[in-house]
């Protein structure tokens, strides 16, 4: 009763969807690292799919001080261990100065005094672990985009990296100090601000004092804590790993909106 | 039946017709499927264990009460695994917050070998997640927009009004418990039971999973706010993300239980060539 033709039709594409399943099974087994390459490409597809819903203002939800954490869990370093940062915790954070440097026409030194005089923006807000937990804390600080037009851009700038006082990991090279980076989109939008105060109290050395990147539509670990300095830069594949952060150094993708 | 000869059931097998029972399409996309959801499932418990505690509403961490916790602690001296749920502590060591892995007894809400990739790697876990989350999308857009296209949504997984009869159901239920599948002319379709739970599947279980899935990305949350209100928050989303997973899981194990008690080689073979043997009814139903 069966077309003969179309049976040979069935077999012939059963055969290749096999062998297109036993070709992907092989390069599974074999050959690790270009497995690994290929997932790594949805990311750059969740990045452009992202990026094409998201209007470039579109905010992260704003809660009301109702929904606040009773408790924010601090997360990563809880207290950055180095000399230098124990005596600039000892005097206040008087002594401290923001670097912020690279691609710009004018280098600057911010003070913590500099910074609050500066305009402000507070924001209630989600904060996403990667490792899948939430806590809502308020934050206030001075928008990143402010802070990036007092310098001026040079025409390469792509990205702001920002170095860190915490080392997560002790190397001799240094390799496991945080740091993390954003691209321009992410460094202009309103919410993206540089935080020295959450929930109304100077931010604490457990949440990053004396201040902390807030980028809200990307997970928990962009929001480098313990900012030292910032540069402007049209490339990061030169620092450290190469990936743009402490995290993505160690396999975590670079866009985290997800 | 008992009053069957053996040689009458060799005439009624050589009476069975072969029928086109699934499309090369159905059969394309229920492979991909299958291999997607293992994948998602297995590497999704991964991205679980890196933070094993469910919670409701818009926040949630340690400090927070969970719905559902898998951990180890101490008893009487010993480590112990547990699965807590609402207030209910359950004993779970050697599978859930306390396993062996190369004889070494290691803090783990699920064991390694449930999950992807066996070690403890959330960033990896993650890649193998979003990679096939993406493959499993486009799977199944393709199937939906094949199945709309082509009528085969409407024609074989939409129950008939004689179908939906509450006797016809009941009747259906019994049947299915005494484990007698229709044959002759009525094995040519889906039953109701089947054609329900499918719907629920396709049309429920899945997009729930990739919508709470969705519900997780601070990037979408700032692109669709809708989503949080749907869900009750991002933190409710991962509950509902990890019940659903569940059930997609529960669907699974009867589905493939369904195939191996109403033949397997039958359903096995209209799945991977599309031919499927209907056998003439039998004489001993009235």
């Amino acid at each position: 009763m069966s077309n003969p033709l179309t049976r040979r039709r069935f077999l012939i594409g059963g055969a290749l969807g096999a062998g297109a399943l036993a070709a992907g099974g092989y390069a599974a087994l074999g050959r690790g690292a270009d497995v690994d390459a290929v997932l790594q490409s949805a990311e750059w597809v969740t990045m452009d799919a992202q990026r094409a819903l998201l209007w470039r203002g579109s905010l992260a939800r704003e809660f009301s001080e109702a929904d606040i954490s009773p408790t924010f869990r601090v997360n990563g370093t809880q207290a950055p261990d180095s000399a230098a940062y124990a005596a600039l915790h000892r005097s206040g954070f008087a002594d401290w100065k923001l670097k912020i440097g690279g691609l710009v026409d004018r280098s600057l030194e911010l003070s913590l005094a500099d910074l609050r005089a500066l305009p402000s923006r507070t924001q209630i807000t989600r904060h996403d672990c990667v490792e899948g937990w939430s806590a809502i804390g308020k934050w206030t600080g001075v928008p990143l985009g402010h802070v990036l037009q007092m310098a001026g851009l040079k025409p390469n700038a792509r990205f702001a990296v920002f170095h860190c006082a915490d080392e997560l990991e002790r190397t001799f090279d240094g390799s496991g100090r945080y740091y993390e980076s954003i691209d321009l989109i992410d460094a202009f939008h309103p919410q993206t601000i540089l935080a020295y105060a959450m929930n109304d109290a100077a931010l604490t050395v457990g949440h990053g004092a004396p201040l902390r990147l807030r980028v809200e539509r990307q997970l928990g670990y962009k929001h480098a804590k313990y900012v030292m300095q910032i540069d402007v830069v049209d490339g990061f594949e030169n620092l450290w790993g190469g990936r743009g952060g402490f995290w993505e150094d160690r396999g975590y993708q670079w866009y985290a909106g997800i | 039946m008992s009053h069957e000869t053996p040689r009458r059931r060799s005439t009624s097998r050589r009476k069975s017709v072969l029928i086109r029972r699934h499309s090369v399409l159905t059969r394309l996309t229920h492979w991909v499927n299958v291999l997607c959801l293992c994948v998602l499932l297995l590497s999704g418990l991964q991205i679980f264990n890196a933070y094993p505690r469910l919670h409701w509403g818009e926040y949630g961490a340690d400090a927070d009460p969970a719905v559902v916790e898998i951990g180890a602690d101490e008893a009487n001296g010993k480590p112990r695994g547990y699965l807590k749920v609402g207030g209910v502590s359950l004993a779970t060591t050697g599978a859930l917050g306390l396993s062996t892995v190369d004889g070494v007894r290691m803090r783990r809400a699920f064991p390694a070998w449930l999950t992807l990739p066996s070690y403890q790697d959330l960033a990896a876990g993650r890649r193998w997640h979003f990679f096939f989350a993406w493959v499993f999308v486009f799977n199944g857009l393709v199937y939906l927009v094949h199945g709309l296209w082509s009528g085969h949504l409407r024609r074989d997984l939409l129950p008939d009004r004689r179908q939906l009869g509450p006797r016809h159901i009941w009747r259906e239920i019994v049947d299915h418990a005494r484990l007698r599948f229709p044959s002759g002319e009525e094995a040519r379709n889906y039953n109701t039971l089947q054609k329900l739970s499918y719907i629920v599947v396709i049309a429920g279980l899945l997009p729930l999973m990739v919508l709470t899935g969705l519900t997780m990305s601070p990037g979408m949350d700032a692109a669709f706010p809708q989503l949080l209100d749907i869900f009750g928050g991002r933190q409710s989303a991962r509950t509902i993300h990890f019940i659903s997973a569940s059930l997609i899981v529960l669907f699974v194990v009867i589905h493939v239980a369904m195939v191996v008690l109403s033949g397997p080689w039958n359903n096995m073979r209209s799945m991977i060539t599309g031919r499927y043997a209907i056998r003439p009814k039998e004489l001993s139903h009235e």
